[in-house]
């Protein structure tokens, strides 16, 4: 088991370094000088050599390169052009805004998806397995920031129950806070759920098939009572995996979301770093997220070796 | 029983009329949207406009100001005096004004601010402004003099600008995140990517404001503008970023509609060196076959005053040149074919992210295919486009509005990104800058009004709007955009 850990581990570190390289390159390469898009179109070229002096800009990229990784080794991720503060900063701040989103979507998306697919698996191909599935289809249909100016529609314009947008922050209470964070995440949620419905009613549809459910039903259990006691339980596997990935996906990809409900999180520093060619944040933030998913990765591996011994010998 | 059921019926009342007595009272503070995020919040090291619509004339004051209708009043500068060269300006300060921090704001900090601006490591994005200074003399605790190494006639426009804004050297360190001027109003907190809090400053100089606090939100997406605004989340939006939606909130009684002038000559740029548009006979091709009208109507949803030269209408000095580009697509034609291109001719155009180069871009490119001119739309960000077509100089056509007040005098810099090289027009420039008589430079800007026209340098297509929306209390706010600013002094509630 520890041999195997240590292998995962050097391919963790493997990747990690590959991806700082691509990250970078791909960064650095896209045209556009930070300094000139600061200054605007009526700098002085002395000015914008100085400036670029300031930002340390004016080294090769070679040399950015490794003072970049060897800053983010020791934990210190740079100063953000534009805005002049530490970039670590930047993104705790961010982070205080962008992960309980990804947790509340994520949470009421299965709170939606487990009752909507166990009660679909429940009643195959009766009126309300199909009502279920059909709704599901649209719900993965429909994108999802078209969703989010509807529920803003609806309820911030029309019913006044939320604000239009913004973030109270968590200052002024966890309740109004959480509150703020309402309409985002159900725009976040409902496409994730409709997947996830989906996953959870086919995943236990395939367990109500095996023998052993027709043991507990042969044993006197009732209908509902095999169903919960052993056919959800075992459909779980598959389904967390989903939630896993889509974890991440929240994490990361609620640029847009956050555009529409302007919400301080991370999707939006990226954004506005790299309109105004803010390298170091977005290579930062994406190297944050890359790490985010490889270690995610990477404990999962773990997991599942130490849930099945035939891993460990495989590798 | 009944007296004590009167007694709390009549208590009900009283708490209810004082109830109704405070909402009475104005409010005093407010929440103004506005479309970008400033970088930083220093407006003498960085072009984004947003660092000055935050800061200016609230935070920062400059020894002149703008007013809301484009004129240039005195500012921390009491009075001054003009030497009969026009080469000496001596500037006689206000007397008790402090920074935020305590500090007095005297004749060092001026020459400090005016020094910084001019050094050889200046960050100043519009250094040009401070570039005939040549020296800057403390004569007393109030007074300062300035020195030209030329007369200019600008310069007391120029000290107005948001760059020009004065700083004390105590708090110069950390000015980006925590700016300490001589405002009415003092920075409160900055929550990166959603607000900024301004508070009233008790200790302020001039005329303490209505308003306690502001609050600036900043809400990219059109339709989160829209959004925001129908919901009465914010109170005012100053450039509203979706013009379609504007008839909406005239209809409705909670909103009022501001539609003013900006400094923004929107232009189709041409590239004066490269072919074919090094032949005047093409640019005035371009000219001719471009119905402004249609691109105000389809672009900008009716807002917006059409050009014929690169000048303000609003400005006193404007002359209405646009009947020497008027829409003629015949014309445009024959004139193509004059200069040897009857089959056509293939160009780019480059289109920034705002929506009138986007949509304005759609429809300008059709209008050329009209008469044969095939532009191949590139669209492009912000970055790319000062590295390709501002600096890199590689392209055919741009459309590109240029905000900058009073910014004629780019066209005579050869190497300016259209790269218009006329001799006429710089020794105009020059006299310009050297003449101080209202009259006679208001001639002289007629004359070059006319030059740049004449020699159809770039496509001429319409003044930007500004479009502000609030709701329907609110007072004071600025309607034109002489340059970028939301001033708070002025703002109130109505009862």
């Amino acid at each position: 088991m520890l041999r195997y850990a240590l292998k995962r581990l050097i391919s963790l570190m493997i990747s990690l370094a590959v991806a700082s390289v691509v990250i970078f390159a791909v960064i650095e390469v896209a045209p556009g000088d930070p300094a000139s898009f600061m200054l605007g179109v009526n700098a002085q070229e002395d000015t914008l050599a100085a400036l670029r002096a300031e930002l340390g800009l004016d080294g090769s990229k070679i040399q950015r390169y490794f003072s970049w990784v060897g800053g983010m080794l020791m934990g210190d991720f740079g100063t953000s052009y534009t805005y002049r503060t530490p970039v670590s900063q930047m993104i705790a701040d961010r982070l205080w805004v962008s992960l309980p989103l990804a947790l509340y979507a994520l949470t009421l998306s299965t709170l939606i998806a487990f009752p909507a697919g166990i009660y679909a698996a429940a009643r195959r191909g009766k009126p309300g397995d199909l009502t279920v599935m059909g709704a599901t289809q649209l719900g993965i249909a429909v994108p999802n920031f078209w969703f989010a100016m509807m529920l803003v529609l609806i309820f911030a314009i029309n019913l006044r129950w939320f604000n239009a947008g913004g973030f109270a922050g968590w200052d002024t209470g966890f309740w109004t806070g959480l509150h703020s964070l309402t309409l985002p995440a159900i725009a976040l949620a409902l496409p994730q759920a409709a997947i996830l419905a989906r996953v959870m009613r086919s995943s236990l549809l395939d367990i109500l098939g095996e023998d052993f459910m027709r043991t507990a039903r042969a044993k006197g259990l009732t209908r509902r009572q095999a169903l919960w006691r052993h056919g959800v339980r075992n459909a779980l596997i598959p389904v967390l995996t989903i939630i896993g990935l889509q974890f991440s996906f929240l994490l990361a990809g609620s640029i847009i979301i956050e555009q529409v409900f302007y919400l301080p999180g991370l999707g939006r520093l990226v954004f506005q770093a790299i309109s105004a060619r803010d390298l170091i944040v977005v290579e930062s933030v994406v190297m944050l997220l890359v790490f985010a998913v490889i270690t995610v990765n990477f404990l999962v591996d773990l997991a599942y070796a130490a849930v099945d011994p035939r891993l460990r010998s495989r590798t | 029983m009944t007296k004590q059921m009167f007694r709390s019926f009549a208590s009900a009342l009283a708490v209810g009329a004082s109830l109704f007595a405070t909402q009475a009272l104005a409010k005093s503070d407010i929440t103004i949207a506005m479309q970008l995020e400033p970088p930083h919040l220093d407006p003498t090291s960085a072009a984004a406009q947003a660092i000055d619509s935050v800061v200016y004339t609230n935070i920062f004051e400059g020894l002149t100001r703008f007013m809301g209708d484009g004129s240039v009043v005195p500012g921390l500068a009491e009075s001054w005096e003009i030497s009969e060269d026009g080469t000496v300006y001596t500037f006689k300060l206000h007397d008790g004004v402090t920074f935020h921090d305590g500090t007095t704001m005297d004749a060092e900090d001026v020459k400090f601010s005016l020094d910084r601006a001019t050094a050889e490591d200046s960050a100043n994005a519009q250094k040009a402004l401070f570039a005939g200074i040549e020296s800057v003399e403390v004569m007393g605790p109030l007074t300062v003099k300035v020195t030209l190494s030329a007369p200019n006639g600008n310069f007391l426009f120029n000290l107005a600008w948001g760059d020009a804004v004065i700083v004390a050297p105590e708090s110069i360190e950390n000015i980006k995140t925590n700016p300490v001027g001589t405002g009415a109003f003092t920075f409160g907190e900055w929550v990166q990517g959603d607000s900024i809090t301004l508070n009233r400053n008790p200790d302020y100089w001039g005329e303490q404001p209505a308003l306690e606090t502001a609050t600036f939100k900043f809400i990219s997406d059109p339709t989160a503008a829209f959004a925001a605004m129908m919901a009465e989340d914010v109170d005012v939006f100053d450039n509203f970023p979706a013009p379609e939606n504007l008839p909406q909130f005239e209809a409705d009684p909670r909103f009022q509609v501001l539609v003013g002038s900006t400094e923004g000559e929107t232009i189709l740029s041409t590239n004066n060196k490269q072919p074919p548009f090094d032949d005047i006979r093409v640019r005035q091709a371009v000219a001719h076959a471009i119905d402004r009208q249609a691109i105000i109507d389809g672009a900008m949803f009716g807002y917006g005053t059409p050009i014929g030269t690169h000048f303000a209408p609003h400005n006193p000095a404007y002359v209405d040149l646009t009947g020497k580009s008027a829409y003629d697509p015949k014309k445009a034609a024959q004139l193509l074919a004059d200069a040897g291109y009857e089959k056509g001719l293939e160009t780019t155009l480059h289109l920034p992210p705002p929506s009138y180069a986007r949509r304005g871009g759609e429809i300008v490119a059709a209008q050329l295919a009209e008469v044969g001119i095939q532009a191949e739309i590139i669209n492009v960000e912000w970055a790319q486009w000062l590295e390709s077509v501002f600096k890199g100089k590689d392209f055919g056509l741009t459309i590109v509005s240029h905000t900058e007040p009073m910014d004629i005098g780019i066209y005579a810099r050869p190497d300016y990104y259209f790269q218009y090289d006329s001799v006429d027009f710089q020794t105009l420039m020059n006299t310009l800058n050297e003449t101080t008589d209202p009259d006679e430079r208001k001639k002289l800007l007629g004359e070059a009004q006319r030059l740049i026209s004449n020699d159809y340098v770039n496509g001429y297509l319409f003044q930007l709007a500004k479009l502000g929306v609030a709701r329907a209390g609110v007072q004071g706010l600025w309607k034109n955009a002489p340059t970028a600013a939301i001033d708070l002094t002025e703002i109130s509630w109505s009862e």
